[in-house]
């Protein structure tokens, strides 16, 4: 490491000037030393000081992002300081209950937080040897998510989803019913917006408080109408809290992060102004590592009782699932929950997709001694069943429902039953694992037994005729 | 390392260092970079500049600090105490980073390849004033209960042998021959190293006629892979592509495997981790992290060393494979590989070709699979080195550049289906999009060691495939009920194929693998019922009946209710099947 004298010493040092603003990048020439993503302190014309990150260095020119936006900032008039190291935050259990923004400063009107210890908000990979496999099922007490998809303590679940559509009303639902079933553990909630609208921002505050779970929840808040660059740390601060709370207090951590589409947007921007080599629709060949930093820090370590686990929202451009984001975000997460716009429109909610929708930890986290004995086999058929509903519902679209053969009518039956039974719930219902698969059981009697092959005799003879 | 400065930093853009005032510098030198000492590569050498890849974070690094040189190009370490290991992207050992940086992984660490303070029992197989040749056999160690480690003559070194240790226990570094060669005495021990990047020689290819039994169906019976073949398994995310990658990886029939996973999840390797050394191996009744050496370059950690994971892999596969071994390399993903190339080639700013690849990227791949392959090694024995390697491609669209090149330099390609997995149908490798350049060449190989029928019967249901895939059209014009009774029954018997035969359930403890005597019997089974079926229907007998018969239910259930050394059964069940049909022909023929 280098001289802590020495490094105040580079820390006071103060360059008046910048050769060049563009965007929210900056210019500044002749310094000493700059290192790779080193925090800088920007103060503009009128006195105030703006943070910033240093995305390249060389020995005649250093290339930084101001997190606040250059807006105000002029080429003579602006002076930046070095701070010599990365960005870091203070972190602490006392952070819970409180409201930040994008840089991890309170805005809540009170008192800066002073930290039990400062993190470096870009954390560090987490060694494959040292993570412990997710295998805790969590009742999320939705359906379509507990008995199809389900969800699993410390794994990385996003919400694919489209303009409009109920995303936030069932992360909400989520945050409000989950729990691990037959244990009291502590847990936090931890909110990242980045970009979205105050309504939404407030939305989820109203939904903690009615909850009574606002003190367990710190929330980082870079709004629409916040510098779009600050979206950028805003995921970063609120997992390195994560990271703490989960790996050092040993808490059960939920992290909600919404909307992805809003960062990966800001990180185009960036590499655009940049004049980097763009890969798909513009946006950078890294946009996968850089997600991955994002999306890998979720998961439970061996050393420590806690987990992370992560529910990113993002709505697809043009409900395209295959539009980068969500295409780069399915690669590196466990899974994803998909919403579908015409089940919306057919007013079932949660409008979760059933064919697309996946979550890759599910196999170890269920049946018997989790959920249940049946569980994997029901689940197994019921995807097969429907992956048949549509097939069928296809084929009456050509040739018309009359000309179906009798089976096929029945599985078209079973089909509206099980979107409109099993799928379909109130934003309010918080459904056992054991009601949700006694009602999958309920509309799979709609077909005959002959159709069932992923189903055990023991299985039918118990849950399908019992 | 030796601290010999080399040249000091210009210029710091993510992974990639420019560093002035070099002279003396060689290309692919391995490098440290800073004072924290990362890890480093010379790519590029320019009049006084350098660009260096830098296999570590590079936050921090600043312009004027100093870059050291180590005088040798980025090498593995190859010795006993390979197998059971995890390593990241540059062979350093994750399980001993872990003993000294905790649950992330901090910089610079430097820790050893190979545990140079374990003894290990030598066992020579030479004697003294033998003559020696590189890459002969001098003695043998027992690595795992299952793997014998034979310790080779490092490359160069020809001559006669001065003196063999006894029978006894060395270190790795201990010299355990000496060799008089035209140059001197040569001190030789049980450790040698290779750089990543280069090839290690053969005595000469040999044929692919031998296939890799793999125990998955779909595999073994319709799209073979020979040992020493390639094989690409393209696919989206969610259609399985790791799922098949660890399948394989727990059942095929090589004796050592490396599992590179290269930009992929951190839970997948735990999830290997876990796992293997639970599972026992079917065929020698010892735990499957037995022959298995894992490479981890997770999404997460940096770019950089992910492009030199895949070649680390695949120089730990040849040294096995030198020493008469046959190696399955699992490469997830080639996608994630690609992209690095990329992303370095753009911080270096190349000038892009396809998507912004480089335009070197076809060279690339077709180097790594080049380096499959059944040998004639040279230490005499047979050995070789299979490479199965996942593609991801954005949006699942496989007329991307990196599915596309791929295609030109494998020659078994497994599609994964977006429509099966959606389906829950796993394995989801479509029978329809994939194919196997295999079949022709492994075929006398079936018929020595499974029977005559292989190749009959499989084309047989290829046809039938085909044929439904046509009447499917039809019948999403018109519907079922359009079709005769005959044609219907086409239809019938696919979705049998595919729910009792292709689709393969890998956590049933029966279903997981199948012998190919097994696979033979199934195939046969269900291809029986489609020739007395079809013949019953001329003569009469309507769909419903065939659906309706008994027998058709134990059909379905064959593969989960028949264990893999119960042939019997298939005797029983095929009698049975028989049986019913002759009863019910009875009927019509009356």
């Amino acid at each position: 490491m280098k001289d802590r004298e020495k490094l105040e010493l580079l820390r006071a040092k103060e360059y008046i000037g910048l050769e060049k603003i563009e965007g929210p990048l900056i210019f500044v020439k002749n310094t000493h030393p700059v290192g790779y993503r080193e925090i800088i302190e920007c103060v503009d014309p009128s006195g105030d000081i703006r943070l910033g990150m240093v995305l390249e260095t060389s020995t005649d020119m250093v290339v930084a992002q101001v997190f606040e936006g250059t807006s105000g900032l002029t080429l003579p008039g602006t002076k930046v300081r070095f701070q010599g190291e990365p960005l870091t935050i203070p972190v602490s259990k006392r952070m819970l209950g409180r409201v930040f923004n994008g840089l991890g400063n309170p805005i809540d009107g009170g008192p800066p937080e002073k930290g039990e210890m400062e993190l470096n908000v870009n954390g560090m990979p987490i060694n494959p040897t040292s993570r412990k496999y997710p295998r805790d099922f969590i009742q999320t007490g939705i359906s379509a998510i507990d008995g199809m998809n389900t969800l699993i303590r410390g794994q990385k679940l996003p919400i694919f989803s489209g303009n409009g559509l109920p995303h936030n009303e069932l992360a909400a639902q989520i945050a409000r019913q989950a729990k691990i079933r037959g244990t009291e553990t502590e847990f936090a909630v931890i909110f990242a917006a980045m970009g979205v609208k105050h309504d939404v921002a407030r939305y989820f505050v109203k939904s903690f408080e009615e909850t009574g779970v606002l003190e367990n929840v710190a929330l980082f808040l870079s709004l629409a109408d916040d510098p779009s660059i600050e979206r950028l740390v805003t995921p970063r601060t609120a997992l390195t809290l994560a990271e703490y709370l989960a790996f050092f207090e040993n808490m059960h951590v939920l992290v909600i992060m919404t909307d992805m589409t809003n960062y990966c947007e800001s990180l185009r921007e960036i590499s655009t102004i940049r004049g980097e080599i763009p890969s798909r629709k513009g946006y950078p060949g890294y946009l996968y590592s850089d997600l991955a930093e994002i999306y890998e820090r979720s998961g439970m370590v061996k050393d420590s009782e806690g987990s992370i686990t992560l529910l990113p929202i993002l709505t697809m451009p043009n409900d395209d699932i295959s539009h980068p984001i969500p295409d780069l975000t399915g690669y590196i997460t466990e899974g994803q929950i998909v919403f579908e716009r015409e089940m919306y429109a057919r007013d079932i909610y949660p409008p979760i997709a059933g064919l697309p929708s996946l979550s890759r930890l599910m196999k170890d986290g269920i049946g018997e001694g989790m959920t249940r004995e049946d569980h994997p086999h029901l689940a197994s058929q019921l995807f097969a069943a429907y992956s048949y509903v549509k097939d069928v519902r296809n084929l009456a679209s050509v040739i018309g429902e009359e000309e179906l053969t009798p089976l096929d009518h029945t599985y078209l039956e079973f089909g509206e039953a099980f979107e409109r039974k099993f799928i379909s719930q109130r934003i309010d219902e918080d459904r056992s694992i054991e009601q949700t698969l006694d009602l999958g059981w309920e509309v799979l009697r709609i077909l005959p037994v002959e159709e069932l092959h992923r189903i055990t005799e023991e299985e039918v003879e118990k849950y399908y005729n019992g | 390392m030796p601290d010999r400065v080399i040249g000091r930093i210009k210029r710091v853009n993510g992974p990639v260092v420019e560093a002035m005032g070099v002279s003396d510098a060689m290309m692919f030198e391995l490098v440290r970079v800073g004072e924290e000492n990362l890890v480093g590569e010379i790519v590029k050498l320019e009049g006084e500049n350098a660009i260096i890849q830098v296999y570590e974070d590079t936050t921090g690094i600043a312009p004027e600090d100093p870059i050291y040189g180590s005088g040798e190009p980025l090498s593995v370490e190859l010795a006993p105490g390979l197998i059971g290991n995890i390593y990241d992207g540059i062979q350093r050992p994750l399980e001993e980073i872990r003993a000294i940086s905790g649950i992330y992984i901090k910089r610079g660490i430097r820790v050893d390849s190979v545990d140079k303070s374990k003894k290990w029992h030598f066992v020579p197989s030479v004697s003294e004033g033998q003559d020696i040749h590189e890459g002969m056999i001098i003695g043998t160690v027992r690595e795992t209960e299952r793997v014998e480690h034979r310790i080779l003559v490092p490359y160069r070194i020809n001559g006669k042998l001065k003196s063999i240790m006894p029978e006894g226990d060395y270190t790795v570094e201990e010299t355990i021959a000496v060799v008089q060669t035209e140059n001197g005495d040569r001190n030789i021990s049980m450790l040698q190293k290779w750089p990543i990047r280069k090839p290690r020689p053969v005595s000469e290819r040999l044929p692919l006629d031998i296939p890799l039994i793999t125990g998955q169906r779909v595999i073994d019976t319709l799209f073979p892979v020979a040992k020493g073949g390639t094989v690409a398994i393209p696919g989206g995310f969610g259609t399985g592509k790791t799922m098949t990658q660890q399948a394989l990886a727990k059942w095929c029939d090589a004796d050592i495997i490396v599992y590179i996973g290269c930009g992929e999840r951190g839970n997948e390797m735990t999830d290997v981790l876990t796992e293997f050394p639970e599972l026992i191996d079917p065929r020698t009744g010892k735990t499957l992290m037995e022959r298995t050496i894992l490479i981890a370059n997770t999404s997460n950690m940096p770019v950089s060393a992910r492009e030199a994971s895949i070649y680390t892999g695949v120089t730990l596969a040849e040294y096995y494979r030198d020493q008469g071994y046959h190696v399955a390399i699992m490469a997830d993903s080639t996608s994630r590989w690609a992209e690095a190339l990329r992303e370095l080639s753009g911080r270096m700013e190349e000038m892009p070709a396809e998507e912004g690849f480089p335009a070197y990227l076809p060279t690339r791949i077709a180097e790594f699979y080049e380096r499959a392959g059944y040998m004639k090694t040279i230490s005499g024995k047979d050995g070789s080195v299979t490479i199965i390697g996942a593609v991801s491609p954005p949006g699942g669209d496989f007329s991307e550049p990196v599915t596309q090149h791929t295609k030109r330099f494998v020659r078994c390609f497994w599609a994964l289906d977006r429509g099966l997995a959606n389906a829950r149908h796993y394995p989801a490798i479509s029978w329809l999009d994939s194919y196997s350049e295999y079949l022709d060449d492994i075929a006398a190989w079936w018929e020595r060691n499974v029977g005559p029928d292989w190749k009959k019967d499989r084309s047989e249901i290829m046809d039938l495939l085909q044929r439904e895939v046509r009447l499917q059209q039809v019948v999403k014009l018109v519907g079922p009920d359009a079709l005769p009774d005959s044609q219907r029954f086409i239809l019938e018997v696919c979705t049998l194929f595919k729910n009792a035969f292709l689709q393969q359930n890998a956590f049933d403890k029966i279903d997981m693998y199948s012998t190919v005597e097994k696979q033979a019997r199934m195939l046969h089974v269900i291809l029986t019922y489609w020739r007395r079926g079809s013949e019953a229907i001329k003569h009469g007998a309507t769909l419903i009946k065939l659906k309706k018969m008994k027998v058709y239910q134990d059909i379905v259930k064959m593969k989960f209710s028949i264990p893999n050394d119960d042939i019997e059964a298939f005797n029983k069940l095929e009698a049975r099947l028989e049986r019913s049909f002759d009863q019910l022909e009875s009927i019509y023929e009356r």
